[in-house]
C-alpha cells in the first residue's frame, strides 16, 4: 500500500514535469518555426511597399498596406473601446460599489460577452453593415473589432480597479469630492499601470483577430486613406497569401506571420515594461 | 479654467457612464436579436430538426443540412479538450504545489505569450509543423494515408490554443484554495501527493470543471486556425485522420458567395446563431455552477 502510493506519486510527478515542460517546448517550437520560416522571406521590400501588379503570382511588392491597415484599424478600435470601456469599468467600481448584486450581474454579462467567438461578431457586424447599406470599410471593421475587444478591455480594467483600497475613496470623499471626480481623478491615477496594460492587451487582440474583420474590413492593395474604404489587415493578408499555390507568395505569408508575431511580442513586452514603471506612482496603504 | 462647473461635469460624466454601460449590457441581446432576425428566413422555412440533423448541404438547390458541420465542430472540440485537459491539470498542480514561486514567474509570461499569439499564426504553425507531422509520422504509424489536413490536425492546434486559457483559470483555482486545508491534511500525516489527490483536487473540482467548460466554449468558436488545417470537406468524418468542416469555418469560408444564392446569407447567420447559443449556454451553465458551489462552500 505504502509502496504503491510512493510509486503513484513518482509516476504523477514525472507526468506533471512532462506536461509543464511540453507546454514550454511547444511555445518554443511555435516561436522557432515562425521565425525560421519567416526570416528567410523577410526583406525591406516586403515591409516598405504595397503589392505591385502580379504580386499574388510572385511579382514584386510588399505588405505595407496590411501593416498600416492593421495598425490603424487596431488603433481606432482600441481608442473607441477605451472611450466606452473606461466609464463602464469606473461606474461598476465607484458608483455600484455597494450594490453587490448589480456588480455581479454586470460582471456576469461581461464574461458572457467575452466568451462569444469573434466570428459571431464578424457575422453580426456584417449583417448590421448590410442593414445600414454600408460597404466593407475601415470604419465597419473598426466598429466590429471594438465590440469584440470591449469586454476584454472592461474586464481587465475592472480587475485592477477592484484593488483600489476603500480608504482612498473615503479620503477623497472627506475632501468634498463627488463620485465622478473620485472615478476620473483618483481611481484612474491610482490604477494607471493596470489601465495601460488593459489597453495594450486589447490592442494585441484587435490586431491579431481575423475572423471579425473578414467580412467587415474587406481587403485592398492600397494604403488606408479613408474611413469609408476597405482596408487590408495583416491576419487576412497572411491567410490569403498562404492559400496561394505559388511558393514565393506562400513565403511572403510566412514573413507576414513573423511581422504579426513580432508586433504582438513587442506589445506584450511594452505592457510589462510600462506596468512596472508606473507602479512607483501608486499610493500604497 | 474649465468650461463647465463641477456639478455639470459630474452630470456629463455620469451620462457618459450610463450610456456606455447600457450599450455594453445590451450587447448579448443585440447580438442574439440581430442574428435571429437575419436567420429568420431560414428558421421560418425549415424545421429546426431538419436544419440541425440533415446531412445534405447544397445551398444552390436550397438544401441546408448543418449536421456535418456540427459533428465536425464537436469532434474537433472534444478531441482538443481530451488533449489539453490532462496537460493543464497536471501543469497547474505542478506549478502551484511542487515548484517555487520563482517558477511561476517564468511560466506566467510563457502562458501570456501563448494566449497572445493570434489565431492566424497558430494556423500558419499548424500548416508548417502539425500537418506534415501527421501526414508523415502519425498517419503511417496507424497505417493511414492522409494529407495531414484533418480533424486531428485541427484538434492538436486547437488544444495548444486553449491551454493558456484553461491553465490560467486552473492556476487561479489552485491558488485560492486556503492553505490551512493543505496544512491540516499534511499535519494528519498525509503525504504531499495524498494531499493533492484527496484534498486539493477534491476541493478544486467545481473550479476544474468550470475551467474545462469555459475552455470547451472557447474551442467551439475558434475560427481561423481550425479553418486553415481542418481540410474543409463537407462530409461526416469517419476517423480523426479524415478532413472535416466546422461551423466557424463554414461562415468564414463562404462570406464571398453568400450574397448570390438566396437564403445563403440567412444560413450562415444561422450558423453564427448556433455558435452564439452554444457559447452563451456553456458560459451560463458554468457560471451558475461556480455560484452554487461558492454558496455551499462559504
Amino acid at each position: 500500500m505504502k509502496l504503491s502510493g510512493k510509486i503513484e506519486e513518482k509516476v504523477f510527478k514525472v507526468l506533471m514535469v512532462i506536461a509543464t515542460y511540453s507546454i514550454l517546448a511547444v511555445l518554443a517550437i511555435i516561436i522557432y518555426s515562425i521565425f525560421a520560416k519567416g526570416i528567410k522571406a523577410l526583406s525591406w521590400e516586403i515591409l516598405s511597399q504595397v503589392p505591385q501588379g502580379g504580386y499574388y503570382y510572385g511579382k514584386g511588392g510588399g505588405i505595407l498596406n496590411a501593416i498600416l491597415g492593421s495598425l490603424s484599424l487596431a488603433f481606432g478600435a482600441t481608442l473607441l473601446a477605451f472611450i466606452v470601456g473606461l466609464p463602464v469599468a469606473l461606474y461598476i467600481n465607484v458608483f455600484l460599489v455597494r450594490r453587490k448584486k448589480l456588480i455581479t450581474l454586470f460582471r456576469f454579462i461581461l464574461d458572457l460577452v467575452w466568451g462569444i467567438p469573434s466570428i459571431v461578431y464578424g457575422a453580426f457586424g456584417f449583417s448590421m453593415m448590410i442593414m445600414l447599406g454600408l460597404q466593407t470599410s475601415l470604419l465597419a471593421g473598426m466598429l466590429t473589432v471594438t465590440l469584440f475587444i470591449l469586454p476584454i478591455m472592461i474586464r481587465s480594467m475592472d480587475e485592477i480597479l477592484q484593488t483600489v483600497p476603500i480608504g482612498l475613496s473615503e479620503a477623497t470623499y472627506s475632501l468634498g469630492a463627488n463620485k465622478s471626480e473620485l472615478a476620473f481623478k483618483i481611481f484612474t491615477r491610482q490604477t494607471i499601470s493596470g489601465i495601460i496594460t488593459a489597453i495594450l492587451l486589447s490592442f494585441g487582440r484587435a490586431i491579431g483577430d481575423a475572423a471579425s474583420v473578414l467580412f467587415t474590413a474587406g481587403y485592398t492593395d492600397n494604403l488606408p486613406n479613408s474611413l469609408m474604404e476597405p482596408v487590408a489587415t495583416l491576419p487576412l493578408s497572411i491567410f490569403f497569401q498562404l492559400s496561394s499555390p505559388v511558393p514565393a507568395v506562400q513565403d511572403r505569408a510566412y514573413a507576414s506571420a513573423l511581422v504579426l508575431t513580432l508586433i504582438i511580442l513587442l506589445v506584450s513586452l511594452f505592457s510589462r515594461g510600462l506596468g512596472k514603471r508606473y507602479h512607483k506612482t501608486k499610493i500604497n496603504f | 479654467m474649465y468650461l463647465l462647473n463641477r456639478i455639470q461635469r459630474h452630470r456629463v460624466n455620469y451620462t457618459w457612464m450610463i450610456v456606455s454601460l447600457l450599450l455594453v449590457a445590451s450587447l448579448p441581446f443585440l447580438l442574439f436579436l440581430g442574428l435571429y432576425l437575419k436567420s429568420f428566413l431560414l428558421i421560418h422555412d425549415y424545421h429546426l430538426s431538419d436544419l440541425l440533423f440533415s446531412r445534405v448541404w447544397k445551398p444552390g438547390s436550397g438544401k441546408f443540412g448543418f449536421y456535418p458541420f456540427i459533428v465536425g465542430s464537436i469532434w474537433v472540440t472534444l478531441l482538443a479538450m481530451l488533449i489539453s485537459a490532462p496537460i493543464c491539470l497536471l501543469t497547474s498542480i505542478y506549478v502551484t504545489q511542487y515548484t517555487r514561486k520563482r517558477f511561476l514567474r517564468i511560466m506566467h509570461p510563457a502562458i501570456d505569450i501563448l494566449a497572445g499569439i493570434p489565431s492566424v499564426v497558430y494556423g500558419v504553425w499548424g500548416i508548417l509543423v502539425i500537418v506534415p507531422f501527421i501526414s508523415r509520422f502519425v498517419g503511417p504509424l496507424f497505417g493511414v494515408q492522409t494529407l495531414g489536413y484533418s480533424i486531428l490536425a485541427a484538434a492538436l492546434v486547437l488544444s495548444v490554443m486553449i491551454i493558456p486559457f484553461i491553465l490560467n483559470i486552473l492556476i487561479e483555482v489552485f491558488r485560492t484554495i486556503p492553505v490551512e486545508l493543505k496544512e491540516a491534511s499534511l499535519s494528519l500525516g498525509a503525504t504531499q501527493w495524498q494531499t493533492v489527490k484527496s484534498v486539493l483536487v477534491k476541493k478544486a473540482l467545481p473550479g476544474i470543471i468550470a475551467a474545462y467548460g469555459f475552455g470547451l466554449a472557447r474551442a467551439f468558436g475558434e475560427t481561423m486556425a481550425v479553418l486553415m488545417v481542418v481540410g474543409n470537406v463537407v462530409k461526416l468524418p469517419k476517423s480523426v485522420f479524415d478532413p472535416g468542416y466546422t461551423l466557424p469555418a463554414l461562415i468564414a469560408n463562404n462570406y464571398g458567395e453568400m450574397l448570390s444564392i438566396p437564403k445563403y446569407e440567412s444560413a450562415l447567420m444561422f450558423a453564427a446563431l448556433i455558435l452564439l447559443a452554444v457559447s452563451l449556454f456553456f458560459n451560463l451553465v458554468m457560471h451558475f455552477f461556480i455560484d452554487r458551489y461558492n454558496k455551499f462552500s462559504a
